[in-house]
């Protein structure tokens, strides 16, 4: 019970949920903040819709990048992939260093204007992380216990599943936190091409020149991925096996 | 048991086993030595075929590795290796239950014979099977890794220098271990080892190879006695050989039925070099020797360890 009240996540979580659904208690501080500046609060969709749409845009490209990261790295330590491992990791370093704002650019006249276009960015920029994780968590397996794996007799999926996927989950948890929290951050510059998130109040508190629009969907989205960092550091001290 | 016959292995053209022919009879304790290098560990391997071989024949109990799936295969024979591969995330229990489901054996049989072998390992059933390994003194992660190649009853046990990297004490300890149970269960037991000094306190019969090919096959007293090349001779150590002597020859064979002696009698199947040590602790010539009930049966003296 006591730690239940010392955990971070647990404050951070109220904070946030408390601005989603009533961001108007909070208008005095920026009457404070902001002498001058008329307090307005964001009203072109409701905080709570935007977090949805925001939650699903990066629950879809982060799902993907997960299923399609480990899958390569599951691919690569295999006999017949290994001879795959430079490129997919080439690829997926592209992926990355490849500019958000650019893959929306060239995804735009493609997939057209919404959250389809993001999801495409958000998923390329997210698989670098979870690749490279994933690959060395599978190697970070000692050799001893593989050799004992198959001296004994576990089939190769057998192999996979019960010793290395198991022993490479905390590695790989890691990754997708790392992926995950960047994601929820850049999936603001979707708003640029017509999802809704929470970056839709900063594009249009930016083109409104609206100070306290930013500031409500800047604070929101920096609480959102707080949040989302802490619970994974929970499941990751959840998921990593003792010794 | 084991019948490897003119089998080779080459590795980027280099043979590592070279036309190799060794046969281990059933209940033999085995031990394959020789230096690094020289195949040893690379023809266990290919007996449970974590190793492919490029030509000739492995049977076990008569039945060729290769008529059958690789992890089929390696269900039915033990495995123990250096650095354990214990898988870090299980409990005893469960790294000692591994091939027993495998083999899907119900779950009261599993757990019987889990605790039967924690038993036999000298481990605490109760203190033990919900440990970790990383809970785990090196030599208990050892005797935990022997428990669990024994798990499924298998007849062959391959060991790959399983003692080596544990301190000397612990060693001792595990060699006494490995052979009661040799004796408790007659498997076949084939053991890889460069160490002298070691194959000759286990084996039944000692392999000698050199460069992939059987330099010398036969008891550790022939090994000692007839060496029958310069390799063979310089590799068990011109140098020490008295003492290499003493240590495979048994307390019973030099012993004076019969008498008696002051003080704590020594095991008949103690070694000489046993005797020895003991007479030299003690500062005395002359010790009382015991069979395996403890009963005093006859006395060793100093002049019957050179006779």
């Amino acid at each position: 019970m006591r730690a239940t009240f010392k955990s971070p996540a647990l404050w951070v979580g109220l904070l946030f949920v408390l601005l989603l659904f009533d961001m108007r208690q909070f208008s005095p501080i920026f009457g404070w903040g902001f002498p001058g500046v008329q307090p307005e609060i964001f009203d072109r969709a409701s905080f709570g819709e935007l977090f949805w749409s925001h939650l699903r845009l990066v629950a879809a490209a982060s799902g993907a990048a997960t299923i399609v990261g480990i899958g390569l790295a599951i691919f690569v330590t295999r006999p017949a992939g290994r001879d795959f491992r430079t490129l997919v990791n080439v690829v997926a370093t592209i992926g990355q260093t490849f500019p958000p704002a650019a893959v929306l650019a060239l995804a735009v006249p493609a997939l057209g204007f919404g959250p389809r276009p993001t999801a495409v960015a958000l998923f390329l920029y997210g698989l670098l992380p979870i690749v490279e994780n994933s690959i060395a968590g599978i190697e970070s397996v000692p050799a001893a216990v593989r050799d004992a794996a198959d001296g004994m007799g576990l089939s190769r999926r057998q192999v996979l599943r019960d010793v290395e996927l198991p022993l490479a989950a905390p590695v790989i948890l890691a990754g997708v936190r790392v992926s995950v929290t960047i994601g929820i951050g850049t999936a603001t510059i979707g708003s640029a091409v017509g999802a809704l998130t929470f970056g839709t109040p900063i594009f249009d508190g930016l083109a409104g020149n609206k100070l306290p629009y930013v500031i409500q969907g800047a604070v929101l989205v920096a609480l959102f991925a707080i949040l989302t960092d802490l619970l994974f550091a929970r499941l990751a001290r959840a998921l990593t096996p003792p010794g | 048991m084991i019948d490897i016959s003119r089998v080779s292995k080459t590795y980027d053209g280099r043979a590592v086993v070279d036309d190799l022919s060794l046969e281990v009879p059933q209940a033999a304790f085995c031990v394959l030595l020789g230096p690094s290098g020289c195949g040893k560990s690379t023809t266990l391997r290919m007996i449970n075929r974590l190793v492919d071989f490029d030509s000739g024949a492995i049977r076990v109990g008569g039945e060729d590795v290769l008529s059958m799936p690789p992890e089929m295969l390696r269900r039915r024979i033990g495995y123990v290796i250096q650095s354990t591969g214990l898988f870090p995330h299980w409990r005893v229990a469960d790294n000692i239950a591994t091939v027993p489901r495998l083999l899907g054996w119900p779950r009261e049989r599993v757990e019987a014979r889990v605790t039967e072998l924690l038993a036999l390992l000298r481990l605490d059933p109760k203190a033990y099977r919900n440990k970790f390994p990383h809970q785990l003194s090196g030599g208990e992660q050892q005797r935990v890794g022997v428990a669990r190649a024994l798990a499924a009853n298998p007849d062959v046990l391959l060991m790959d220098e399983p003692f080596a990297a544990v301190d000397p004490i612990t060693r001792d300890a595990l060699q006494g271990e490995i052979a009661r149970i040799h004796r408790e269960t007659g498997k076949t037991i084939l053991f890889v080892t460069h160490d002298i000094e070691e194959a000759l306190r286990l084996a039944t019969v000692i392999a000698i190879l050199d460069k992939g090919k059987l330099a010398q096959l036969g008891t550790p007293l022939d090994i000692v006695e007839n060496p029958k090349s310069d390799f063979v001779r310089d590799f068990v150590g011109a140098q020490g050989i008295g003492l290499k002597l003493l240590s495979v020859r048994k307390v019973a064979e030099r012993m004076r039925a019969g008498e008696n002696a002051e003080g704590e009698p020594i095991a008949e199947d103690a070694t000489l070099a046993e005797a020895l040590g003991q007479m030299t602790a003690r500062h005395c010539d002359r010790l009382a020797v015991a069979n395996d009930a403890g009963q005093v049966i006859g006395t060793i003296a100093l002049a019957d360890l050179v006779r």
